[in-house]
């Protein structure tokens, strides 16, 4: 059995927790085992690399310090920023000895081990690459009654790194989401960045961003858009209803973990579906309550 | 007689210099291997609200217009999606050269005051320091009241949202070993930069 060590980050316990919930569910139906790191602290996102970039490689090295003291060699990070942060960190301080004098420094302080080498690795090339899309595919249960989906990749989990999957146009999620027997359209903006933080701090543009994403989407067609990453996923779901021209829209926003956890049998109250805020009514049908399981023929 | 005014700087008002010292960092060396194609400025989702865009700025660093650089909207605008990074054909990686200058906007205090995204990053730090895990709730509302209370009106509906549907979590979690971490954070800094 594939072990891994676990970084939730703080969205995952706050506005991302469907995110969370959905991936324990299909990591354990899948038989990976996520071992999750203790006393582990902010990642400090981009926040902390624009003030203080030693401070922002310590936070890091921390995380991926008390990783190797458990015993593990990777570890996994859902968040995409996370997921950059510490393998940004793990490069940064392989590429540049001031770096790592100082992160080992740091952890001296701490009496942790310095950082030697760690894995830093996201779900979706995790269930790619560790599972494979044929053994995800023989193992579903449920036939997938839902509309099409739309893979929305986003940026860090791409760029600069390129080990999760293609950068200009990846395809592991949409492959993921096939072997779930779900439908997906290609579209340009799979991985044109939702803005992040913007939506909070410049309102009117992070807002706009996030309604060109969801405009071509519909127009090509998708019912649903599906996401890798918890801050993607709350700024496509939470201002729908100021797009449109006020009209607003009611498209559901899921994780991609939801609809493989649906495909693998998961309880449907274990998968976060109600911490959704758009397209309730489009969840209800397409993931029901109490479904019968049916063997997927 | 007529009033005009210069709109261009002069070679003598920059500070060569500084770029020579910014081409040092991490992730900066490339930066004079610009080919001013605007390839990043293209590929940019942010370029267009930007005063100068990211093909503007690389020349401002070459020229050594440090001021311009430093207090320009465009490193704040940046939301890290690495585009420009990922698509130079003389692989600048752009997005830690602006990271770079956010930290020294942020050090020199020449940031954009009204702004409020240096602020936001400000109280995220500073959360990270008092409990080693952040708060997305308490992290937002100390910068909305510090940037703008106005911005809790507009922000009351997605915040419902967020409560209805079990989102919002107002516990601040405080890892074990804080006093560590902090002693981490505030070790010295024997390193040159």
């Amino acid at each position: 059995m594939s072990e891994y060590a676990y970084f939730p980050g703080c969205s995952l316990r706050a506005t991302g927790m469907a995110y969370e919930k959905s991936l324990l569910e299909v990591f354990r139906i899948l038989g990976l085992k996520l071992n999750e790191i203790e006393d582990w602290n902010c990642c400090g996102a981009t926040s902390y690399m624009s003030i203080d970039e030693d401070a922002a490689f310590v936070l890091s090295a921390r995380n991926l310090a008390l990783a190797a003291k458990q015993g593990a060699s990777e570890v996994v990070a859902p968040c995409s920023a996370c997921y950059l942060v510490l393998r940004k960190t793990e490069d940064y301080a392989t590429r540049y000895p001031t770096i790592r004098k100082r992160v080992d420094e740091a952890l001296q302080i701490a009496e942790l081990p310095p950082i030697d080498w760690m894995k830093v690795r996201h779900p979706v090339e995790v269930l790619f690459n560790d599972v494979g899309v044929g053994m995800v595919k023989a193992k579903t249960v449920r036939k997938w009654q839902g509309g099409k989906l739309a893979c929305y990749y986003g940026c860090q989990m791409l760029r600069p790194y390129y080990e999760t999957d293609r950068p200009q146009d990846p395809i592991r999620m949409d492959e993921l989401m096939h072997a779930a027997g779900a439908t997906t359209i290609q579209w340009a903006l799979k991985t044109k960045c939702c803005g992040g933080s913007l939506t909070g701090t410049i309102r009117e543009v992070g807002v706009r961003l996030n309604e060109i994403l969801i405009a071509e989407a519909v127009r090509k067609g998708a019912e649903a858009i599906v996401t890798c990453c918890p801050l993607c996923q709350f700024n496509l779901d939470a201002y729908q209803r100021e797009m449109n021209g006020g009209r607003g829209y009611d498209i559901p926003i899921l994780y991609f973990t939801q609809v493989l956890g649906w495909a693998l049998g998961a309880d449907r109250d274990k998968l976060g579906f109600q911490h959704s805020i758009a397209g309730g009514k489009v969840l209800k049908q397409w993931f029901p309550a109490r479904e019968e399981v049916m063997a997927n023929a | 007689m007529i009033q005009i005014s210069r709109t261009m700087k002069y070679q003598q008002e920059a500070v060569p210099e500084w770029s020579e010292q910014l081409r040092e960092l991490p992730g900066c060396e490339r930066v004079f291997s610009c080919i001013q194609c605007g390839t990043c400025s293209g590929t940019c989702p942010l370029s267009i609200y930007m005063d100068y865009t990211p093909r503007r700025i690389i020349q401002l660093i070459r020229e050594g217009f440090k001021t311009e650089a430093l207090s320009s909207n465009t490193i704040w605008l940046c939301a890290s999606c690495y585009s420009c990074a990922a698509h130079c054909p003389q692989d600048i990686h752009l997005t830690d050269v602006m990271y770079a200058l956010k930290q020294q906007a942020i050090k020199e205090g020449l940031y954009p005051k009204h702004l409020p995204i240096p602020v936001l990053a400000r109280e995220f730090y500073e959360g990270v320091k008092r409990n080693g895990r952040n708060s997305e709730f308490w992290v937002v509302l100390r910068f909305a009241l510090k940037s703008n209370p106005l911005l809790l009106l507009k922000m009351a509906g997605s915040g419902l949202d967020l409560m209805r549907t079990g989102r919002l979590s107002l516990k601040s979690e405080r890892i074990k070993d804080i006093e560590g971490l902090r002693r981490e954070l505030e070790a010295p800094r024997e390193v040159a930069r």
